[in-house]
């Protein structure tokens, strides 16, 4: 198999208990270059622990994750390395409150690339140029709004040019003034041709953004397809439920 | 002589004053020097050790945890009389300065590794997430991430400790240290007066009262949000 032939990002059987409590049952989960996968479920359906186990942040207890075919999981893998290749956004921002715009961007770039400080300025601008923030690098995270938080939290994985993106409720902690901002930045990563999964309960960008859909319960992938399929057409009564109470 | 008089001749006798300024000037001297050796040594062994527990390697944190409790827990004179007087049994002999420095410097630290630990604990497990998110490692994120926070955190505790602990430098008497406290006993027992002990208290007042406002303007400038 050639490197081009690889999915971008394949999760294999993954497995995680907390405890006694098993949260994810045997996730099987292959995205291709450029896709945006989004996940839908319940709250506790285990949609974090998934988007976690794909960075190890979470450590699963087995299944295999890939990134353009190289080895996440197991023993011996440069974890620091692999994980510049996939960018994370989380639902609370998590900037760094003490850096600037521009610090948190640079952060990574110079602490993990190396960069020089002025390659890195260079490349931080850029990324917060794409987020529609260059005019806002030199301010501290509690100088800007939750939105304006969360596009230089995007500029931050951005920056690292990485494979895959995942985000985790990147809009749930916002205002709903500013959620389009956030989407609206999403839509041109998308556009650029980052592969990304999201995790998120904006339906209607579900249903215009994604290229598949996947809806998740109780540790299961229980169905997938194209949005229109997973919205007007669920095969499954867990989706149909779902969404007449999420829409209802 | 009326009663103000003799209040007067004890407290201000100028003739005193004059004649033991001079000591108790070098005394001011010694103490300065001592505290900002006490505070540097201290506040630096304390965070690296507040570092060090941050890897969370069981038998490390747990010694690590001892020696914090259990210098804390002793009343500093008692180490320093244990320490002065009991290490030259074992042939090691250090002088009265060196013993208090040391005993306060390992009480500082003690004290400057708990707080500095609380303020690492108290970083947001999402910075951490975030940094390592970005290929940081372990270390990275402590030292450019956390630890900055952190410290942040815990300015306003960290200098009332110091300020604290420095202030005990006046132990340092008992084992014949000639800081201020040092320098004025001995002058009130030749001259048989206490105007050396007022001269003493106005020389701490004057070194420690700015600090005491400057550690209010922390409180004030670091409590809340970030700075
Ligand atoms: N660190 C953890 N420790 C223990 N239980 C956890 C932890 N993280 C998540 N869980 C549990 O795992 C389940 C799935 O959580 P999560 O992945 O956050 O779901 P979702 O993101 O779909 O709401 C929930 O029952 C949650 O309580
Ligand atoms: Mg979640």
């Amino acid at each position: 198999m050639t490197k081009r032939a690889q999915p971008t990002l394949e999760v294999r059987a993954l497995h995680k208990s907390f405890g006694t409590d098993p949260v994810l049952k045997g996730i099987d989960l292959i995205v291709q270059r450029s896709e945006m996968v989004f996940v839908l479920g319940p709250s506790g359906s285990g949609k974090s622990t998934m988007l976690r186990c794909c960075n190890r942040l979470e450590e699963p207890d087995s299944g295999e994750i890939f990134v353009e075919g190289d080895r996440l999981t197991g023993p011996g893998v440069n974890l620091n390395a692999m994980r510049q290749r996939i960018g994370m956004v989380f639902q609370s921002f998590n900037l760094y409150p003490h850096l600037t715009a521009l610090g948190n961007v640079t952060l990574a770039l110079r602490r993990v690339q190396k960069m020089p400080r002025a390659a890195a300025a260079d490349a931080a601008l850029e990324a917060l140029t794409q987020v529609g923030l260059g005019d806002r690098a030199g301010h501290y995270p509690a100088q800007l709004s939750g939105g304006q938080q969360q596009r230089v939290a995007i500029a931050r994985a951005l920056a690292l040019r990485p494979t895959v993106m995942l985000f985790d409720e990147p809009t749930s902690a916002l205002d709903p003034e500013l959620v389009g901002d956030v989407l609206d930045v999403m839509r041109e990563v998308k556009a650029q041709g980052m592969t990304m999964v999201v995790v998120s309960h904006e339906m209607s960008f579900a249903r215009e953004a994604a290229d598949r859909v996947i809806f998740m319960d109780q540790g299961r992938i229980v169905e997938q397809g194209p949005p229109a399929q997973i919205f007007d057409a669920p095969r499954e009564d867990r989706t149909r439920a779902f969404l007449s109470r999420v829409s209802g | 002589m009326t009663g103000f008089e003799r209040f007067i001749d004890t407290f201000w006798n100028t003739a005193v004053l004059v004649r033991y300024a001079p000591a108790i000037l070098q005394g001011v001297g010694v103490t300065v020097v001592l505290s900002l050796l006490i505070v540097i040594c201290g506040i630096a062994l304390g965070a690296g050790l507040a570092c060090v527990r941050a890897y969370r390697v069981r038998p490390v944190s747990f010694v690590i945890v001892i020696y914090a409790d259990v210098l804390r827990a002793l009343p500093p004179l008692v180490l320093i009389l244990l320490v002065f007087f009991g290490l030259p049994n074992l042939g090691i002999r250090l002088s009265a300065f060196t013993v208090l420095f040391l005993v306060l410097t390992l009480v500082l630290a003690a004290f400057a590794e708990e707080i500095v630990w609380a303020g690492i604990t108290a970083t947001p497990k999402g910075q951490w997430e975030a940094a390592r998110s970005t290929g940081l490692g372990f270390t990275q994120t402590l030292g450019w991430v956390v630890l900055p926070q952190a410290t942040r955190m815990v300015i306003p505790p960290l200098t009332n400790r110091a300020i604290a602990i420095t202030k005990m430098t006046a132990l340092g008497m008992v084992i014949g240290v000639p800081d201020i406290l040092g320098q004025a006993t001995t002058a009130q027992s030749f001259s048989a007066n206490a105007t050396p002990l007022t001269l003493a208290a106005v020389a701490y007042v004057l070194l420690f009262l700015p600090l005491v406002v400057f550690s209010r303007w922390l409180e004030t400038r670091f409590s809340g949000g970030r700075a």
